[in-house]
């Protein structure tokens, strides 16, 4: 009996381990191929053409790889800085507020979650070009690229943070901030101290998919610049680089570097994060 | 707490990067919105240097976008390049400047065959650029016999040898274009019968498709996922650098025209510098310069002096007469697209 139950139970780990490897695989599988890709010398992303570097040089010798880069961020860091606290005002109102219709801002706040990307880009480009020109060249100034874009990014961002901290929000057992209350808090101390700090969590995941979302966007991006800027994020850039037809091996090197940054970071933060847990 | 005052700290640096982007600098610029990759990148220095301008480049990827980013009121652009049948739109919604000619000798190297083509009859919008011809590439290795005609992509007997390794264009125009002229139709053709018997085409082969692709199947046909596929001269021609094996065929019963065309839109703030830039793509060798990087067909005559010899004399980019003769162009049709998308939408869901 307890043999059998030794053998079952060996079985079992023997059963994870290998589906834990075979994730991996399935997961690292491609990237691994995309990475050995983009050694590749042939003119196309998809073929093996021998070993050379020349992706990496045509990448990095490009002059317009490092604007788009640093307005990826910019673009992605100023909406995800807006979009976290209007969404998190958002979700706060909608679930501890007595909002008039609420309802209609409920159905209204999820939209932009809902209706196809493509949808929303042109309905942006329109109010940009039909309602915001005309205003802003009355006072004689013009629509610039860079503030219409993160509009455009926090318009859609804001919903995903709302969904992510309203879900905490409603778990959030309410006697905590009544007590704070019946021991003379005011609203203020109350969101402050106990409300936003519990909410911490949700809030931080709300932005981390804000940022994410904002780096990888691009009908929204593609269609709030009015015309005529040039103004190219990361995701505008690998689209330029394609032809009529045919991927471009820099793709690859992108995805590589794109990777190894990431992977970086995360390695780093975890490190932070055993330090700080020591000490 | 912290949270609060780093989002809030994070916020104010966002501002201060808006403010500092508002300011312009003062450099001549053009602005091009165009295919991507459809220039070859040292013209682009050679105006810079010789006009002490910048040149700044935006991309769409089909003449759909570009029509949608112009109608919904982007503006900002001195050089557009649609095709042929969206020129024919955009001149009726008004978005095109009319162009004066007398800035733009060089247009004298025009081929009388490119000149007032059916879209723009006198010129007075747009210039054809580069053009091609839409037909069949495939793997000359991995084929008996190179296909001839549109039964090669139509007839399920031959189908059955390339079943889930072919591709046809993602795009309703052309491929439902190429159905109607393997029945005999024109591909402009408006009739509900024809449109009727080609949708019955185009569901009776998509068993044998591996996809509908506009965009990556000269990379598939390369990795050998494809062995024929439907698509424009020009990808073929250059994957043929890669593999000696790829070739492309104009059906015998004919295929379809097109050419891009650079034109100004109305709203451009640098007419006189669109037209220098017109005038400096039409000189031969830059011209030749442009050709030879993209391996595409120029409209201009006297370019050919500086074309390479192994493109000049491809008779897969450079037809011979009877052939020409056999090519249909894409025409706006006008409220009649509505049958196309509804073939086309029935065609792609089923």
């Amino acid at each position: 009996m307890d043999r059998l139950k030794r053998r079952v139970e060996q079985f079992i780990a023997l059963a994870l381990v290998l589906d834990t490897l075979l994730t991996y695989i399935f997961l690292y599988l491609p990237i691994g191929v995309l990475v050995l890709y983009s050694f590749s010398a042939s003119r196309y992303a998809l073929v093996w053409g021998g070993f050379s570097l020349d992706a990496y040089r045509r990448l990095l010798t490009d002059p317009e790889i490092a604007p788009a880069l640093v307005n990826s961020i910019l673009v992605a860091s100023s909406a995800t800085a807006i979009a976290t606290v209007l969404g998190t005002a958002l979700a706060l109102a909608l679930e501890r507020g007595r909002v008039r219709w609420h309802r209609g801002i409920e159905i209204l706040s999820y939209l932009p979650i809902v209706i196809p990307e493509i949808v929303m880009a042109v309905g942006l480009l329109l109010f940009f070009a039909q309602a915001v020109r005309p205003l802003l060249s009355i006072g004689g100034l013009s629509v610039s690229p860079l503030p219409t874009v993160i509009v455009g990014h926090v318009a859609f961002s804001i919903s995903y943070v709302m969904v992510v901290v309203r879900a905490r929000l409603r778990d959030l057992d309410k006697s905590l901030e009544e007590a704070a209350f019946d021991l003379g808090a005011t609203s203020w101390q109350v969101l402050r101290r106990v409300t936003l700090p519990l909410l911490a969590p949700a809030i931080l995941s709300g932005a981390l998919l804000a940022f994410t979302l904002s780096l990888d966007d691009f009908y929204v991006t593609y269609f709030s610049t009015t015309g005529g800027s040039g103004f190219k994020t990361l995701p505008l850039y690998l689209y330029a680089l394609q032809g009529r037809a045919a991927i471009p091996p820099q793709m690859n090197a992108v995805a590589t570097l794109m990777l190894f940054t990431s992977l970086t970071l995360i390695a780093l933060a975890l490190l932070f994060h055993h330090r700080i847990r020591r000490a | 707490m912290t949270l609060t005052r780093r989002l809030t700290a994070l916020a104010m640096l966002s501002l201060i990067g808006l403010g500092a982007c508002t300011g312009k600098q003062a450099p001549p610029e053009l602005h091009l919105f165009i295919w991507a990759n459809y220039i070859a990148p040292e013209v682009y220095q050679l105006f810079e240097q010789e006009f002490g301008v910048k040149v700044i480049e935006e991309n769409f990827d089909s003449n759909e976008t570009l029509r949608s980013k112009l109608q919904a009121g982007a503006t900002g652009y001195d050089i557009i390049v649609p095709s042929d049948y969206t020129v024919e739109a955009l001149i009726a919604q008004g978005l095109l400047a009319e162009l004066d000619l007398s800035q733009i000798p060089n247009f004298q190297h025009i081929s009388p065959r490119f000149r007032g083509l059916f879209y723009d009859p006198h010129n007075r919008y747009s210039i054809p650029y580069l053009w091609g011809t839409t037909g069949i590439g495939y793997n000359a290795s991995k084929i008996e016999t190179p296909p001839a005609t549109w039964a090669e992509l139509f007839d399920p007997a031959r189908l059955e040898r390339y079943s889930n390794r072919v591709s046809m264009l993602d795009d309703p125009r052309e491929t439902i274009g190429a159905a109607l002229k393997y029945l005999g139709y024109s591909v402009n053709s408006t009739d509900p019968h024809a449109l009727e018997a080609a949708k019955n085409l185009l569901l009776a082969q998509k068993p044998y498709l591996a996809r509908y692709d506009s965009e990556t199947y000269d990379d598939f046909l390369l990795t050998g996922d494809l062995v024929i596929a439907h698509g424009w001269s020009g990808e073929f021609a250059k994957a043929r650098l890669e593999n000696p094996d790829i070739h492309y065929v104009i059906p015998r019963e004919g295929g379809v025209i097109w050419a891009d065309n650079l034109a100004i839109p109305k709203s451009s703030q640098r007419v006189d510098l669109a037209h220098k830039f017109i005038d400096f793509l039409l000189r031969p060798h830059i011209n030749a310069t442009i050709v030879n990087y993209l391996r595409y067909p120029s409209t201009n005559e006297a370019a050919q002096a500086y074309i390479l010899p192994e493109i000049l004399h491809d008779p897969a980019l450079y037809p011979p007469e009877e052939i020409m003769e056999k090519l249909e162009w894409i025409r706006d049709i006008g409220d009649a697209i509505a049958l196309y998308e509804a073939v086309w939408d029935e065609v792609k869901n089923r």
